[in-house]
């Protein structure tokens, strides 16, 4: 084991945090002459809600995509599951368990809800392409285990009436739904949210809250979450990382991070109290 | 084992029913609930031992014998079954309202004082936790759906499928003492309790024997045939005394199918799967079904359209005859005979269609070798050429056209294909709706009831339906109208009391068992039917003491799409006036497509040819009040359309849309006193606040119209 131990803590509601499932290690991601990373390290702990916040242009989005494996880092190392982590590609990270909402919802939109959370699960798929294609033998079977397991997910997210309705229909605040169901059906151990709550009403925000505090508590997903909203990340989230510039400028759980100097010059603007 | 819980020969309790039902055909489906996109199935004997584990599991809790377990959920298999354990051990389920507030819910739980709560989600659990330190006795809460229940204390807190595990664990122990309490039941133990819904005043628990429940639902599964072929959707609160009758009641007794909607969302796709043989729904569903209907219509293709349209039109006069399914007395499968029969009148109908065309053909040409010139005339002409068949013999294959083409999908599309009987109540259904469905061979009827009477006071039976009259007295109902009009009825059904209130069970049932409804009606001549025509402390007399019913007349006003709300005034007067609410979506409508120009709601009600529309319908509907005896004094001698509509912002309704008719009245008694002065028009200032609170006035000039009034069909009848 070449990963650092931690003792493990217990948050606040009784959640107990226990080891890193995934360490980045001093990561920089340069596109040309743009640095969009600047020499990050940070970890991920087994089973907690870990945001990711700082303004536009931070690298917010490129460190998540450094994460699912989109982007290979220019220099550093990633290790998951106290393995360090080879180039690859993003469907074989995917298969590793990494799973990922996208900040533009990136559904089929002429396939109805339950098709769309049923193509979350292909990586989970084992017979043949022919033998899916012709429906026959193992593939029949294998069918009828993933459905359940997409109507596990359906139940959950509580969204039956929808189910085979096309997305393309659905409200954007379903959509963004029906995205976190299609990343839960491939069962992941990482959980990655693009800021799950943009451009959602205050109910719909607050829904969305809900089902991620569920999976984090039902499945006990870890989840890494990019968000714009404070309020939202400093009650979902264990602990923050904030960037600036593609620097990491705190690191810690929500209070602390809010009361960080650095934090509140770079982000949060100047306290008033 | 084998008489298990049926010691009793006349079945007298709900658990009693049930074993029989296990006995008698077990592996018949008894519950369904949609769960995980597939209907899951419960068979008689599966639901039993079920229902068996639960009530020992609640017996290794500590529950007693008389005790009351409240049930707090949407309607699932589980919940029903958790209300047939407490039965079973001799407790008292009390169903309440799942959308009620903790506030509520405080009152009826402290009132009932249950020690065991069951409730269907986190949701309902956390209501119950929130008022438990308010409401002491609270011991257990049962939970049924798991989900985010995790971090709870679990001290208090057990999950029902634990509770049976217990149960069957404890089985040895426990069996012995639940026979027992199962034998133990009589007529006259308590089958449930049911807070009204409480309107007026706190709620009151309606307390109904196993006597009240199961004799009125065996009659009322006699009345209407009802066998152990029903399947009934499940979806009207539980807490509702309907949906104990339906699916409880008549289901234990008919042994019929009780089907759960997966969520409430889900409800008419559910509908539609399941396809209810027998049904129920308040008026508001019927309507909102067919403005639904209507809408899409209006997008379909012209052909489409045309053909919805002719045949719909067909249907109005057809329908009944035609479309009705037969009556059958007996429920059974569909033999191959049956079968054989449906496919030859499908044939038979588009056999119907190929020959009309063909007819039409024929007679085209020959129309045309005879009038070449006013072919088209001719041709449009009624009548057939070829008279191959008799009339009543076309109407039946262009019903079964029709059928073919526009009803079958229709109902099919409503989730309605397969219904035998469907019900209606509630509150007073639009003509037009009502015969829009039983047009389409719906067998749709009304019944008329409350809580008190399990359900029916009066029903109508197979073959005597009408909108406006809600049916005669169920089989072992006594009604009978009292002095002041009301309407009293004494039956089985009869509830007890209620529960720790002597004095509303004193002045609400007599000694005697007559049971006032707070509905005033009569006895239509001839037919035997019950006609309700408002809330008794609504009518009144007019100043030559025929019967004033302002309700009545309203609603006969209100079935036009044009007119939203109408209040009709009178009481003691010698004439009665109205105020009129024009619906702007159908007014406005109109407006457009005959170019009307309107700026305002104020100037589109203001306008002679709105006023001329609203005219028509007052006078149709005097034309129709004046056939009534005892209600044709009611008729609208003189109305006046309101510049603004009456909204609850300014208190004139209530937030359930329910016209506070004594407000209006003081609040435009200028308008009022004009309506009785002879004036033809008047001017007026009103106040109206808007939504966000800011006040500011209306200023108009309203030209109030005189109606033609009908002479009352027989002169001289003055009410009782």
């Amino acid at each position: 084991m070449n990963m650092v131990s931690y003792e493990p803590f217990v948050t606040e509601d009784g959640r107990t945090i226990g080891d890193a499932v995934m360490e980045l290690r001093n990561i920089t991601l340069r596109f040309g002459g743009v640095v969009a990373i600047k020499d990050i390290s940070f970890d991920i702990r087994e089973g907690e809600i870990r945001a990711i916040i700082g303004p536009n242009g931070a690298g917010k989005s490129s460190m998540l995509n450094v994460i699912s494996g989109f982007y290979t880092p220019s220099e550093g190392e990633v290790w998951f599951e106290g393995r360090k982590r080879p180039q690859m590609r993003p469907y074989q990270v995917a298969r590793q368990g990494i799973a990922r909402t996208f900040q533009n919802i990136a559904l089929f939109s002429g396939m109805s809800t339950l098709d769309n959370i049923m193509t979350g699960r292909i990586t989970r798929m084992k017979s043949s392409l022919a033998a899916q294609a012709l429906w026959w033998g193992k593939a029949e079977r294998e069918e009828s285990e993933h459905r359940e397991a997409v109507e596990k997910i359906i139940d959950f997210l509580e969204i039956q009436h929808i189910r085979k309705t096309p997305v393309g229909r659905l409200p954007y605040g379903l959509q963004k739904r029906v995205e976190l169901g299609r990343a839960l059906a491939a069962e992941p151990r990482l959980l990655l949210l693009d800021e799950p709550m943009a451009g959602m009403n205050v109910e719909e925000k607050e829904d969305m809250s809900r089902f991620i505090l569920d999976v984090n508590d039902e499945f006990g997903t870890t989840i890494v979450l990019i968000e714009h909203d404070m309020g939202v990340v400093m009650d979902l989230s264990d602990r923050v990382v904030v960037m600036d510039y593609g620097k990491k400028i705190g690191d810690g759980p929500p209070d602390e991070v809010r009361r960080n100097q650095d934090v509140i010059d770079a982000y949060l603007g100047v306290s008033h109290d | 084992m084998a008489n298990r819980g049926a010691s009793t020969v006349e079945l007298c309790s709900v658990p009693a029913l049930l074993a029989r039902n296990a006995r008698a055909f077990g592996d018949k489906p008894a519950y369904r609930e949609k769960e995980f996109g597939i209907w899951q199935c419960w068979s008689w004997a599966e639901a039993e031992a079920e229902i068996r584990a639960l009530a020992m599991g609640f017996l290794a809790l500590g529950l007693e014998r008389g005790e009351y377990v409240a049930v707090i959920g949407r309607n699932r298999p589980a919940h029903y079954w958790a209300m047939v354990a407490a039965q079973m051990c001799g407790a008292v389920p009390v169903p309440l309202y799942h959308d009620a507030a903790a506030e509520e819910m405080a009152y009826v739980l402290d009132h009932c004082g249950a020690r065991f709560v069951v409730c269907g989600d986190q949701e309902q659990v956390d209501k119950v936790i929130e008022v438990q330190d308010r409401v002491h006795q609270i011991e257990h809460v049962l939970y049924n759906d798991k989900r985010g229940m995790r971090k709870y204390d679990h001290t208090h807190l057990h999950w029902l499928k634990d509770i049976e595990e217990e149960g069957r664990a404890g089985h040895s122990r426990l069996e012995p003492e639940l026979d027992r309490r199962i034998a133990e039941l009589t007529w006259d133990h308590t089958c449930v309790m049911l807070y009204t819904s409480g309107t007026t005043g706190k709620p009151k628990g309606v307390v109904l024997s196993n006597r009240n429940i199961l004799e009125t639902a065996r009659a009322s599964c006699e009345f209407d045939h009802l066998g152990r072929d029903e399947e009934v959707l499940a979806y009207l609160p539980m807490a509702w005394v309907g949906d104990f009758i339906f699916s409880i009641g008549q289901a234990m007794v008919a042994g019929f199918c009780v089907n759960c909607p997966e969520s409430p969302e889900t409800m008419m796709t559910d509908l539609r799967e399941i396809g209810p043989t027998y049904f129920f729904a308040p008026p508001r569903m019927f309507e909102t079904m067919l403005t639904n209907v209507m809408i899409r219509m209006e997008d379909a293709g012209d052909l489409k359209h045309g053909l919805f349209k002719h045949f719909m039109e067909f249907a109005k006069t057809t329908g009944e005859t035609y479309g009705m399914p037969r009556y059958r007395k007996k429920q059974s499968k569909p033999t191959l005979r049956r079968r054989l029969r449906w496919g030859y009148r499908y044939a038979m109908g588009i056999g119907f269609a190929i020959e009309t065309i063909v007819e039409n053909a024929v007679r085209g040409f020959f129309v045309r070798l005879r009038h070449p010139l006013e072919a088209r005339k001719y041709f449009k002409a009624k009548g057939p050429l070829l008279n191959l068949y008799p009339q009543p013999l076309r109407d039946y294959f262009n019903y079964r056209t029709g059928e073919v083409l526009v009803y079958g999908p229709l109902k099919n599309t409503l989730g309605l294909s397969r219904i035998r009987v469907a019900y209606t109540a509630g509150e007073a259904i639009g003509p037009e709706i009502f015969e829009f469905y039983r047009s389409l061979g719906i067998n749709l009827k009304q019944l008329y009831g409350q809580t008190e009477a399990s359900v029916f006071i009066t029903q109508q039976p197979d073959g005597q339906v009408r909108s406006d009259t809600v049916g005669v007295p169920s089989p072992g109902v006594e009604v009978k109208i009292g002095e002041s009009g009301e309407v009293f009825y004494r039956s089985p059904g009869t509830f007890v009391e209620y529960y720790k209130n002597a004095e509303s069970t004193a002045s609400t049932k007599d000694p005697e068992g007559w049971v006032a409804t707070g509905d005033a009606g009569f006895f239509e001549e001839g037919t035997g039917h019950l006609r309700i025509i408002d809330r008794a402390k609504d009518v009144g007399k007019m100043a030559d003491g025929r019967l004033f019913a302002p309700k009545y007349v309203e609603n006969k006003l209100k079935f036009y799409p044009d007119i939203l709300e109408a209040v009709v005034f009178g009481a003691s007067r010698e004439k009665c006036t109205a105020f009129i609410n024009i619906d702007l979506t159908a007014v406005g409508n109109w407006a457009e497509r005959n170019n009307i120009a309107y700026a305002s709601y104020q100037e589109l009600a203001g306008h002679p040819r709105v006023l001329e529309t609203i005219q028509a319908h007052v006078e149709e509907v005097n034309r129709s009040v004046a056939d009534d005896p005892m209600l044709s004094g009611c008729q609208i001698h003189r109305f006046l359309v309101l510049h603004k509509e009456l909204d609850a912002d300014d208190g004139e309704m209530t937030r359930t849309r329910k016209v506070r008719r004594n407000i209006i009245a003081e609040k435009y008694a200028d308008l009022v006193g004009a309506l009785y002065d002879g004036s033809t028009s008047i001017y007026t200032e009103t106040e109206v606040t808007y939504e966000d609170g800011r006040k500011g006035s209306i200023k108009a000039t309203l030209e109030i119209r005189d109606a033609k009034v009908a002479q009352p069909a027989r002169n001289g009848q003055v009410a009782a």
